[in-house]
């Protein structure tokens, strides 16, 4: 660079500068996240000041107002038009209120709520000196095992602050399907990942397996985040912009002013090509495709499990939402370059998360990948590249999370001594003790092998429509030879509740509180629903499926 | 279309299951008894759809038609053609039997907890399977009937793992993992069939955007439809991989001796007669009617697959030592006539194998629960275990031979009727699969009379010798299937009349024609 150009810099950089501009906001249209927001800040006032003792009602009474109000918000603003007409990107471009990003929010809310409902349960556990308690660490902050923990146990302290946690996750999901450009959807990815982390820590019982679980979680995701932020950085130095609108101009060669500082990389294709390669990857991992699911089994299985089901649920349909706009408004321009990679990632996940499956012994390893399988029939309907492929991954995410959340809640109700009896082995038998529960849990299963007149079969028959009519039929009978091959494993689960003798030491059903009885209620009532009569969610689904750019 | 006779047909056995499923635990009794007025409720019904079918009228009658899933293209179509309203009828009509014949088989155990309620269970999801039977029967939409196609295995699967034969040989730990592996077996190779056809089923309505069969048939009527002869072939293979593995033809039969063994007398026969049925059906209604071509095409590799079929569960069954998976292997065997009598693409042969759906359900109905309460009194499956019945217990040894006898196609019962027919019918296009298919009826004699000979005659054993003969309750199950097979075999025309135009039907949308007598000119 010449003396001359360089010292054009600094006068420049001396000259008057222009007033930097107010950045305009439109509160009401982002209403859902700020609510959540703010009863998040909230909840952290009350841990500080409410008494120990009003801080559980406080707590849950206010997570529950906050994402009901939040979802009222979402639908107020679909019946403003918001989700059509509407669509509009709001706070200076940063983030998008139309249609996909309006329905995943209402999906990620209704999930909370029910997944808070679990959270707040404390009628599983028998009594520790004389108090009620729930699934989480009487004092995150004492070792396990010592004398401060006991302590902590006898004075019946329990972690209120998982719902201010919980409050914040769900604030960084709701922002991270709308993210319209890069550095907002870091943030959101932050601002979720960051109270996900702790939580996993938090669980009462098998603490050093749940502390190992947030560790592995936190690494793993740490890495992710970081290739993500690189990833961000080449795709600037590419379009010289991290709005999606500005990336999408320049792949498409329709960019209308060139910052001339950025000319010499702008346009440059290998740039483009490893950024998104590196972006799709940090996504990828939350979404928990292979060959990045590895976090997937150890996280779900040493997490709290009302944690896993919320982690399980609201974070697919996040990742999902974010994957999507990524695919659909910055990238569509290079469908060519990125189709064959997705493919590819989508074939694999069904068939290792399928294959895979065959041989756990543990129920919420089973369900970890499970969710990498679905998650591979998810990618599917994302690779279709049309509007059906849109409308069929939202409804599959609907279906999906309820699904989710109803079973791991029926597996915090099956417990021995040593807290919940994960092990299959303990299950034999579960049919003949307690046939309502296994009959439900049964329910679930059916749902997430695809079983007709199950939610489950009216997401997989829209997914692969969509992905047949988009051309990848060779992906559909992938999906279908996967599906038969993980029938086989939740078959086997029923087959060990209905037709084995039950253990005389086997495990009991907890009676469980109103909370977890509704979560699981709602979820049986949504897989039922989405499953015989789907047109309406259908309809819904359809009509929220354009992306604003 | 005013009122919805189909659905009702389909929804009262529905309503019965969930009330029957909703009866106390203490109440056993009265279960079973709502569960048998339902199922003849549902007869009632099913009777009704007979007579006011008319053979001469629109192809597809009764017809209703709602929306239901717009998105997807679905609609709630019925419509029954005459295959359907024979079919309909069979079903409803050995329910009651079912039903009737397992009165005991669900007693739950003395040890069981209070709120086990196994025959509650039992009854709810027999008439459950039959409510979904019906219903794909009478669909015309593909997606509905896929559904029900796939949705009616899992009440099934429960059937047969859950109330599996108590007579068995060895530890119950071991007769339940027996179970268990049939069971999932079962399962298992219907679900790998069901998602294979739903791949094509999908690719279905990619190609031709919509599920109903009378649009696409209209639509192929018009010129409308070009469907390139490759992708006609896959749908066509992903469908009949699904029914064939249903039917069951060789070499996808290996789950049904398993499932029939292991299974309870009625759950055996509520397989074979009712369910199994559904794959023959299907593939008259879907694989002819959609994939005409593609038919065509397949048909000689299917004629062999069916003929082998015919002779090597024939082979099989003779080599059986336990009465129930001989029954399944023969069951096979006639599996192979029908689909032979389906593929041969003649009038004869299609009117003949939709005669022998009926009648094979009514005769395997009647040998196969005659069978169960033969075993239910010696505790055994093993024919080694018995002999010389026929002097204790005459009545009984006298219906199993007219079972038997059906089984092997006697003159003058009625699958002689339709067994004729098949053979007629394939023989008037393929002279060759004929005549090697009739040495299928030579081993069922040898299969059935070497099974009555064994157990029925000869010395009275020891343990059978306190053997009591059929109860009344035993006789009202089994006396009306023998008088319909006798009065079948007589005059089988009410039958024939109601299933010869939709086979006409069926034969036009294969472009076939009957093949004109030849006689050779004497000169």
């Amino acid at each position: 660079m010449s003396t001359t150009a360089v010292h054009g810099l600094w006068t420049v950089a001396a000259g008057p500068v222009d007033r930097i501009p107010a950045p305009h906001i439109e509160y009401a249209q982002l209403a859902p996240t700020l609510i959540v927001v703010g009863a998040a800040v909230l909840g952290v006032l009350v841990e500080a000041f409410v008494p120990r003792k009003a801080r559980y009602h406080t707590q849950v009474f206010l997570a529950f107002a906050a994402l009901a109000s939040a979802f009222a918000a979402v639908v107020a603003l679909a019946g403003a038009g918001y989700a059509s007409g509407k669509a509009q990107v709001a706070a200076m471009g940063a983030l998008a209120v139309d249609g996909p990003a309006l329905f995943l929010q209402g999906t990620i809310l209704l999930a909370s709520v029910v997944a808070v409902f679990t959270f707040a349960e404390r009628h599983l556990d028998p009594k520790a000196h004389g108090n009620r308690v729930d699934s989480f660490a009487a004092q995150a902050a004492s070792v396990p095992g010592s004398d401060s923990e006991k302590a902590a146990v006898k004075a019946g302290f329990t972690t209120t602050e998982v719902f201010p946690l919980a409050l914040f996750a769900v604030s960084g999901m709701l922002i991270f399907p709308a993210a319209n450009d890069l550095l907002m959807l870091f943030i959101a990815l932050e601002v979720f990942s960051l109270p996900l982390y702790l939580l996993c820590a938090l669980a009462r019982r098998q603490r050093l397996m749940s502390q190992e679980a947030a560790v592995k979680y936190f690494l793993l995701g740490a890495f992710s985040s970081a290739f993500l932020l690189f990833g961000i950085a080449l795709l600037y130095g590419y379009a010289g912009s991290v709005s999606y609108a500005a990336i999408a101009d320049v792949v498409d060669g329709t960019v209308a002013r060139m910052d001339p500082a950025l000319a010499a990389s702008t346009g440059n294709d290998a740039l483009l090509l490893i950024g998104g390669a590196l972006v799709l990857m940090g996504l990828l991992f939350k979404v928990g495709a292979v060959p990045f699911h590895m976090w997937t089994p150890d996280v779900y299985q040493g997490a709290p499990t009302p944690v896993t089901g919320f982690m399980a649920a609201a974070t697919k349909v996040a990742a999902f939402g974010a994957l999507l706009r990524l695919l659909y408004v910055v990238l569509p321009g290079l469908r060519w370059d990125w189709r064959p990679v997705m493919w590819g990632v989508a074939i694999v996940t069904m068939l290792a998360g399928a294959v895979i499956a065959v041989t756990q012994t543990d129920v919420k390893r089973l369900l970890a990948y499970s969710s990498i399988a679905h998650a591979g029939f998810i990618l599917a309907g994302v690779i279709a590249t049309s509007k059906q492929g849109v409308s069929s991954v939202l409804f599959y995410l609907a279906a999906y999370s309820f699904v989710t959340i109803g079973a791991f809640a029926v597996v915090t109700l099956v417990r021995d001594a040593g807290g919940e009896a994960t092990h299959l082995s303990k299950w034999a038998g579960l049919g003949r003790r307690s046939p309502l529960t296994a009959a439900v849990f049964a329910v679930f299963l059916l749902a997430f092998a695809g079983i007709p007149l199950t939610s489950g079969f009216s997401g997989k028959f829209a997914v692969f429509a969509a992905a047949a009519e988009g051309g990848a039929a060779p992906l559909v009978v992938v999906g279908v030879i996967s599906s038969a091959i993980a029938a086989f494993f939740y078959i086997r689960v029923i087959v060990l509740m209905f037709f084995s003798e039950p253990k005389a030491d086997g495990p009991t059903v907890a009676v469980p509180s109103f909370l977890t009885t509704s979560t699981i209620a709602v979820g049986v009532v949504v897989t039922v629903a989405l499953g015989v009569f789907p047109q309406y969610f259908l309809d819904l689904a359809g009509q929220a499926s354009t992306f604003v750019r | 279309m005013s009122f919805p006779l189909l659905t009702l047909t389909a929804a009262v056995p529905a309503a019965g299951a969930i009330l029957t499923a909703a009866v106390p635990a203490a109440r056993r009794t009265a279960a079973k008894w709502v569960a048998l007025l339902f199922s003849l409720a549902t007869l009632a019904l099913a009777v009704l759809v007979a007579v006011r079918f008319e053979p001469g009228g629109a192809r597809y009658q009764l017809t209703e038609s709602h929306a239901w899933i717009k998105d997807f293209g679905v609609r709630y179509e019925l419509g029954v053609d005459g295959i359907g309203v024979a079919l309909i009828a069979l079903t409803a009509l050995l329910i009651p039997f079912v039903i009737a014949a397992g009165w005991h088989d669900a007693d739950p155990l003395e040890t069981a907890s209070k709120r086990w309620r196994p025959t509650q269970g039992f009854f709810a999801l027999i008439l459950a399977v039959e409510a979904m039977v019906v219903i794909s029967f009478e669909a015309t939409d593909v997606f509905l009937f896929y559904i029900f196609f796939e949705a009616m295995l899992i009440p099934m699967y429960f059937l047969i793992g859950g109330f599996g034969d108590r007579a068995h040989g060895g530890s119950d730990e071991n007769a339940a993992a027996q179970r268990s592996y049939a069971a999932v077996k079962f399962l298992l190779y219907n679900l790998a069939g069901g998602l294979i056809m739903l791949a094509a089923v999908i690719g279905l309505y990619v190609v031709t955007g919509t599920f109903s069969l009378t649009e696409i048939a209209d639509a192929r009527a018009a010129g409308k439809m070009d469907m390139a002869t490759n992708t006609e072939r896959l749908l066509f293979l992903g469908f009949f991989f699904a029914f064939a593995v249903k039917a069951p033809l060789w070499p996808l039969h290996t789950w049904l001796p398993g499932a029939m063994g292991e299974a309870t007398a009625p759950v055996a026969v509520l397989i074979t007669a009712v369910v199994d049925k559904v794959g023959t059906f299907a593939m008259l209604r879907f694989c002819l009617g959609l994939f005409p071509e593609a038919s065509k095409w397949a048909t000689p590799v299917i004629l062999v697959l069916a003929l082998i079929s015919i002779v090597y569960g024939a082979l099989l069954a003779v080599g059986q030592r336990d009465i129930k998976r001989l029954i399944a292997y023969a069951s096979i065997s006639h599996f192979g006539f029908i689909i032979m009598g389906i593929f041969a693409m003649t009038s004869q042969g299609q009117s003949g194998a939709t005669l022998y759906m009926v009648n094979h359900g009514l005769s395997t109905a009647a040998l196969m629960l005659v069978a169960g309460f033969l075993i239910s009194r010696r505790g055994s499956r093993l024919i080694a275990d018995f002999g010389g019945v026929q002097k204790v217990a005459p009545v009984l040894a006298g219906t199993f031979l007219i079972g038997g006898l059906a089984t092997l196609s006697l003159p003058g019962l009625a699958p002689f009727v339709s067994e004729f027919l098949v053979l007629v019918g394939t023989f008037s296009r393929y002279p060759v699969i004929g005549i090697i298919a009739t040495f299928g009826i030579v081993l069922a004699a040898l299969y059935t009379l070497v099974l009555y000979q064994r157990t029925m005659t000869g010395p009275v054993k020891e343990e059978v010798r306190s053997m009591p003969d059929l109860r009344l309750r035993e006789l009202l199950v089994v006396t009306p299937l023998i008088v319909l097979l006798i009065g079948l075999g007589v005059y089988p025309k009410p039958l024939t009349e109601i299933v010869n135009p939709a086979v006409e039907h069926t034969m036009s949308d294969v472009k076939q024609q009957d093949p004109a007598p030849e006689v050779e000119a004497a000169k």
